[in-house]
């Protein structure tokens, strides 16, 4: 396995497991509140849509010329990690509020039971709280699931990636049966945010017709320098707001 | 609102999210980095130089007062 292959499961798999993770929030708040045999269709007829969506987009995004490829899924990798990464570091620095699924979930099952009990065997409440969950949630997922696989022509190993990630998620949550408040989400997302970033600026210079100095092994210099850069940026953020600042490392794995 | 334009709002949100200064500057760095790569001046810099100064360009605005 190369290096680009260990970025990419790396990426993928911390990508999967924080959508997977906040998806799996809802689900339960909403199956143990209401009606867990709607919540599971729901989330079930979700995966189902999505999977065709994975095949359709996937067959074409394949097709693609390299150069084009890599110059738009690239593209829209980075903004998507700029993104991500902008929140992580508000979070860090205590600009933002920090991710919470204890109070996510709670909020959920609050909103779950003061809609009205379900008036028969189907719950329409449940069916359509988790499907919108899992189908967004999960839309990220294949976004990244496929930008890194096609850039990669890995497509299997990063959709094995998302899809041990997603068990080992989901298999936590089941033998929890509350919400996975112990993961150390917003550090994943920061995380997740410089591979993405790394990753998307690696590509889509390349696909605009820029040669990297060491080729692939560039990435080994740009996923550090960005992680820098992004510590570098929470450090000053948290400086600007003293009364709210933790110490960086409590920051980052609350 | 019409679905067209709730799907156009949810691949926005999806898409550009809280900046749209952000993926603007993506668009222009990326061309610029296609341009300077047809001369023979190396391009790979113009993008992570970019995403320096997008990224504290971003936070800065975010992290100010009000």
């Amino acid at each position: 396995m190369s290096a680009t292959d260990v970025g990419l499961v790396l990426a993928v798999g911390l990508a999967c497991a924080v959508e997977a993770v906040e998806a799996l929030t809802i689900v339960l708040a909403v199956g143990l509140t209401r009606s867990w045999r709607s919540t599971l269709t729901g989330a079930a007829v979700a995966l189902v849509v999505l999977a065709a969506v994975t095949a359709a987009l996937g067959t074409a995004v394949t097709t693609l010329p390299l150069n084009a490829l890599r110059v738009g899924v690239g593209g829209l990798l980075l903004v998507f990690g700029l993104q991500w990464l902008r929140k992580a570091i508000l979070r860090a620095s205590h600009i933002k509020a920090l991710h919470d699924e204890s109070e996510i979930y709670a909020r959920e099952r609050a909103a779950a039971a003061a809609a009205g009990r379900p008036a028969g065997a189907r719950d329409a409440y449940s069916f359509t709280i988790a499907f919108k969950g899992v189908f967004l949630e999960g839309l990220e997922v294949v976004f990244i699931v496929l930008t890194f696989g096609a850039n990669q022509h890995r497509i299997g190993l990063a959709a094995a990636a998302a899809g041990v990630a997603v068990l080992l998620v989901v298999v936590a949550g089941v033998a929890i049966r509350g919400p996975l408040a112990r993961v150390p989400e917003n550090a994943m997302k920061f995380g997740v945010g410089v591979m993405l970033t790394s990753f998307g600026t690696f590509w889509s210079a390349e696909g605009a017709g820029a040669h990297w100095p060491g080729s692939d092994a560039a990435l080994l210099v740009l996923i550090p320098a960005v992680l820098v850069f992004a510590l570098a940026c929470v450090a000053a953020l948290s400086r600007r707001a003293p009364a709210a600042v933790e110490p960086l490392e409590t920051a980052l794995t609350t | 609102m019409s679905r067209l334009a709730a799907l156009g709002a949810f691949v926005w949100e999806f898409v550009v999210g809280d900046d749209w200064r952000v993926a603007a500057g993506v668009v222009l760095a990326i061309a610029l980095t296609a341009a300077v790569a047809t001369t023979t001046v190396a391009a790979w810099w113009i993008l992570p130089l970019a995403v320096a100064g997008l990224l504290a360009l971003t936070l800065h605005r975010a992290g100010r007062p009000g």
